[in-house]
């Protein structure tokens, strides 16, 4: 398993050899016969290869306009799209005035991960995730480390065939509490997670979501009210650098932490501090300042540490001292839940109860050394740590 | 890169270099853009007969390069022993590079003694190559046919100024040569549509860079060395143009321009498609496409002086109609 936070994996992801691809059509065959009912495919049979068909499903979210265009209304980007054409995120594609998704049913990445790597500290801590990832993603950062199958389309990754009720039950199998919709940018698979959340809901599974948050309003409530957590990756706190190193927009963003708040999910945040780029004490002091009058202080906070990849293989990792400024800097203003990740073995990674200042859970890296978490109580002065934790 | 193969991929450039091609143009002060028309009633409305295809081409490599026939044309740009690549148009479905034109290329190409085993006509899915009426073949018996999922793309980046994507394996690994035959469109995001941005069929991520009217995205793209050495000739499919609505094909935003339009300069030729754009634009009665909010500035920002790719300078173009 990486020791980055959130980095795809692969594990369970086969080779698809012959036996398994038939075994994979049977078994969405058999959920065909049970009764587990697969959504319409709309058109998709006639314009689509037939390689691809079963990945292929109508957008949700979307408005027809004039000559066959299209407007995505998935997220703020709001693509206008060309017949034959994609969006940005380059997995929805429209056929003649209709707008596809092409990764239904498409993981390319599938792992049972633990929920500190997504990670969600206030969660059911020591759980498991079953995590999954198609190709595709509505921005570009340069600093992605999961670009290899964010910021490729479909046909470039190899992919299987996992409809919605067979990722819950496998989740089940592998003795996972929550489906994670995470690696890559879940939102651009919207219809596949929704369907998903729906399966694993009725397998009494959690389901959690890690994004960038770019995301339009009506779908980021639908969201919320099938889905149990969500880690948003606030990548900076400035438009510029979304502009720059991101290509996306920093006001939609804190819209959707605030709608995310006013849905009551349970909501956390990761800030990947880059060396020069966001790292300054006034962007810090800025964003929790932020937090504390839009979010409040119980919400956690990650400072992670930046590790060369992608298109930023030029500059350094994070010094740690930075993290711990950041840190500082958090905890003076008041923020309850302060934490620094990729940094395996940090006192940090540890949750201190905010009233009697005792650790309540011990982790080494991704790893629960010790839980005294009573219910939501602290086990030593009983006062109540905020997160989702029975 | 390991220094192994940053030298085998070197020393492959090297010897896969063109007779001629990018260094003729940058040294070069005038770009040449022949327009090669054909003024005779159209047999059916979309359609130009194979004949008078063969014909414009003929008559157009000629013009091109004041040559007596487009054997020696050939001769000049492309090596025999080479393996030649021809970089289609097929996202618009009907709207693309017409098979005709491409049968009368291959012909050409192997009159001038390119065997058909060393000609792959490539573009970006199989599938769109099928639904423009190509033929899909990896059998290296004849003309090769086949999409960038047949061969997928490079392990690393290629990075131009904004730009950083992987590029089909077509291109890098398998073509020593490239001709880029484009067709001439309006865009709905980019203004114009011809030469540079067919390259946008070779990279991995072009829904990245349909971005701030794809400015200097499309000019980035086509400065990666691979795409812009490589490339020798463009002949832009101009029989039907399309002045607005596109890149979808619409047949009733088309007009039978009855051209093929050949440069050595992607940038003349592109300066060029965008003012016959505009003129149907204003005989038509239509904003420019700077009123529309899409003027192709990538065109210029390709001839500036970080990109030095061709000519977008009228006064350097030189424009010869046949």
């Amino acid at each position: 398993m990486s020791g980055l936070i959130d980095k795809a994996e692969y594990s369970l992801l086969p080779n698809p050899s012959r036996r398994e691809f038939l075994h994979q059509t049977l078994y969405a065959g058999c959920g065909m016969v049970c009764g587990i009912l697969l959504p319409e495919r709309g058109k998709a049979q006639d314009i689509f290869p037939a390689d691809t068909r079963q990945y292929v499903i109508e957008a949700r979210y979307y408005e027809k306009l004039d000559h066959k265009k299209i407007k995505c209304k998935l997220c703020p980007r709001e693509c206008v799209i060309d017949d034959r054409e994609r969006g940005y995120c380059g997995v929805r594609e429209n056929r003649e005035g209709v707008y596809y998704s092409l990764v239904y049913a498409r993981p390319c990445a599938i792992n049972a991960d633990p929920i500190e790597k997504k990670p969600l500290f206030h969660f059911f801590p020591g759980s498991r995730a079953f995590s999954i990832a198609t190709a595709g993603c509505n921005v570009n950062c340069k600093f992605c480390q999961n670009w290899e199958i964010s910021q490729v389309r479909p046909e470039e990754v190899r992919s299987i065939y996992m409809p919605p009720q067979k990722i819950a039950r496998s989740a089940k199998n592998y003795d996972c509490l929550s489906i994670a919709y995470t690696y890559s940018e879940p939102t651009i698979f919207f219809e596949y997670m929704e369907d998903t959340a729906i399966a694993g809901n009725a397998l009494d599974l959690k389901n959690v979501v890690i994004t960038a948050g770019y995301i339009s309003k009506e779908p980021l409530i639908r969201l919320c009210r099938i889905v149990d957590a969500i880690k948003v990756d606030l990548k900076a706190f400035s438009e510029a650098y979304y502009k720059n190193y991101v290509n996306g927009e920093l006001k939609p963003v804190l819209d959707s932490l605030v709608i995310m708040r006013n849905q009551n999910i349970w909501t956390e945040i990761v800030y990947l501090v880059v060396p020069g780029l966001n790292d300054s004490d006034s962007e810090f002091f800025g964003l929790i300042k932020w937090i504390l009058e839009n979010l409040g202080r119980d919400v956690p906070v990650h400072f992670t540490r930046f590790h060369p990849q992608y298109l930023l293989k030029n500059l350094p990792p994070t010094p740690i001292k930075t993290l711990e400024r950041a840190k500082e800097i958090a905890d003076a203003a008041g923020l309850n839940y302060v934490y620094i990740g990729n940094v395996p073995g940090h006192p940090a990674e540890n949750t201190r109860c905010p009233a009697c200042g005792k650790t309540v859970i011990k982790r080494t890296g991704f790893i629960v050394r010790e839980n005294n978490i009573l219910k939501d109580k602290c086990r030593f002065c009983s006062a109540t740590i905020a997160g989702k934790w029975e | 890169m390991q220094r192994r193969k940053f030298i085998r991929l070197g020393s492959g450039m090297l010897l896969s270099k063109p007779v001629i091609g990018l260094s003729s143009v940058m040294s070069n002060p005038e770009s040449r853009v022949v327009i090669a028309r054909d003024d005779q009633k159209r047999s059916s409305p979309g359609g130009i007969s194979a004949d008078r295809i063969d014909k414009l081409l003929e008559t157009g490599l000629q013009a091109l390069f004041d040559i007596s026939s487009s054997r020696s044309a050939w001769r000049k740009i492309i090596k025999p022993e080479l393996t030649v690549g021809l970089k289609v148009n097929c996202l618009s479905g009907r709207g693309t590079t017409r098979p005709a034109l491409v049968d009368a290329l291959t012909e050409s190409l192997q009159k001038a003694g390119i065997p058909a085993e060393r000609i792959i006509i490539w573009d970006r899915f199989n599938s769109d190559l099928e639904d423009a009426g190509f033929r899909i073949n990896y059998d290296r018996k004849g003309i090769r046919c086949y999409g960038n999922d047949y061969h997928g793309f490079t392990d690393d980046f290629h990075i131009s100024g904004s730009a950083a994507s992987l590029v089909c394996k077509t291109l890098t690994d398998v073509c020593d040569v490239v001709i880029n035959l484009p067709v001439l469109k309006d865009h709905g995001i980019a203004g114009v549509t011809a030469c540079m941005k067919n390259f946008f069929g070779a990279i991995h991520n072009p829904n990245k860079y349909h971005l701030t009217t794809g400015n200097p995205y499309i000019a980035d793209v086509y400065n990666f060395p691979v795409i812009r050495s490589k490339t020798v000739i463009h002949i832009c499919d101009a029989i039907n143009a399309q002045y607005e609505g596109g890149p979808s094909y619409m047949p009733h935003w088309s007009w039978p321009y009855n051209s093929l339009i050949l440069s050595l300069d992607p940038v003349a030729l592109d300066y060029t498609g965008w003012q016959i754009i505009e003129d149907e634009r204003r005989r038509r009665g239509l904003k420019t496409l700077k009123e529309a909010g899409r003027e192709p500035l990538y065109i210029l920002t390709a001839g500036d002086a970080a990109h030095r790719l061709g000519n977008a300078d009228p006064s350097r173009i030189k424009i010869i109609k046949t």
